[in-house]
């Protein structure tokens, strides 16, 4: 288990010995790689074409912009980092990465990605990759997260920008099948994280997150993520209705979502123990691989569909 | 008393090394960078590079040489 607080350098001082490995942790790999499994999905399942190498590149910025806002909000959350056993091995309190470098690195790779986006492939995603950047670390990071309860239900906005840009990138546009792949994973962020924070719940307290559980209890995170389930899994299932997805998706999403609702109404049930603590994670490691169900079936769908055209 | 200190405070094997590696890095992103925007330049202009009409002087040049 990691100690808490040990070596956390967030004073800015320079530390000469960081690796390259240590830079792209800061990069938050593991949300890059849904940010760029949804970007992707966007990209594929927006109508027209677009040339692989720019397709690529738009990837590539899109990846980079995603990896450079978590560095900045590394560089802003260094000092809560440093009291929460999750974050605490982070390059930062870890004292492997000067904050002053990490805020060096994110600002440099976010300006980079958006030009980059914006120059080679059309300003529309590259504007949009901005405002995901720009949202991330000004509303989320900076005024949502330590001030209000309502923190990621906002905040999650950010998140749910990546397939937007990417069918941006194909069309120059935003329409309502955008909107909507939107709002997937606008809704998807609420009963995700509130169910990480259920069982992460003292973490929060001691670095001063307000998040539901620090401020509202852990009834009413209980039936908060229900009602966001209940929300979130009818717009999952929707784009078959406007014909983003097909049938398969329709099933997927539909049987998934199933579950996700019993593994919601499951963390409402079971309310003390460990078994509380088990159910939470399980929905929180659900939700993960239902959003990359549902985002693959339909990449599955239109790539079989162009193969077949 | 103690005898001036040095500055700048010379770097361990360690931080060398890590730092050449850090410049390994940015030297292969740079590299990558070039490539990416000579590809997409090349992408976006497509055929229409040989179709362009040819600038008068160009033309100019170009009558005279062949003739």
């Amino acid at each position: 288990m990691a100690e808490l607080g040990v070596q956390a350098d967030i004073s800015g001082a320079r530390d000469t010995s960081s690796s390259v490995g240590d830079f792209f942790e800061l990069m938050k790999p593991r949300v890059m790689s849904l940010v760029v499994f949804t970007a992707l999905t966007g990209m594929v399942a927006a109508p027209g074409s677009i040339h692989p190498v720019l397709a690529f590149i738009a990837i590539l910025a899109i990846s980079v912009g995603a990896g450079a806002s978590g560095a900045l909000n590394m560089w802003y959350d260094a000092d809560i980092d440093a009291q929460m056993q999750r974050t605490v091995s982070r390059p930062i309190p870890r004292g492997r990465v000067s904050a002053e470098d990490a805020l060096a690195f994110g600002s440099f790779l976010s300006a980079a990605s958006v030009l980059m986006l914006g120059l080679l492939v059309n300003w529309t995603a590259g504007a949009l990759l901005a405002l995901t950047i720009g949202f991330y670390i000004f509303v989320y990071t900076m005024w949502l997260k330590r001030r209000t309860v309502q923190n990621i239900v906002i905040g999650g906005a950010a998140g749910a920008f990546p397939p937007m840009i990417g069918w941006a990138a194909v069309t120059g546009g935003v329409s309502v099948e955008s909107v909507l792949l939107f709002l997937i994973i606008f809704f998807w962020t609420p009963p995700h994280f509130w169910a990480l924070s259920l069982y992460r719940c003292r973490d929060y307290e001691r670095a001063g997150v307000p998040m539901l559980p620090v401020v509202s209890g852990p009834a009413e995170t209980r039936r908060q993520i229900v009602l966001y389930s209940l929300v979130f899994i009818p717009i999952a299932i929707s784009p078959y209705f406007i014909g983003l997805g097909g049938l398969s998706y329709l099933a997927v999403s539909s049987v998934l979502g199933a579950v996700f609702l019993k593994l919601a109404f499951d963390v409402r049930r079971i309310t003390e123990g460990r078994e509380a603590d088990a159910a939470a994670k399980k929905l929180f490691l659900f939700s993960i691989l239902y959003l990359f169900a549902v985002f693959g079936v339909m990449l599955l769908e239109k790539i079989v569909l162009r193969v077949l055209a | 008393m103690s005898g001036p200190s040095e500055y700048p405070v010379p770097l361990t094997d360690k931080q060398v090394a890590a730092r050449r590696h850090r410049s390994i890095a940015i030297a292969l992103a740079l590299g990558a960078l070039v490539l990416l925007f000579y590809a997409a330049t090349i992408v976006r202009m497509g055929g229409n590079v040989a179709n362009r009409p040819l600038s008068v002087i160009g033309a100019g040049v170009l009558n005279g040489v062949l003739r």
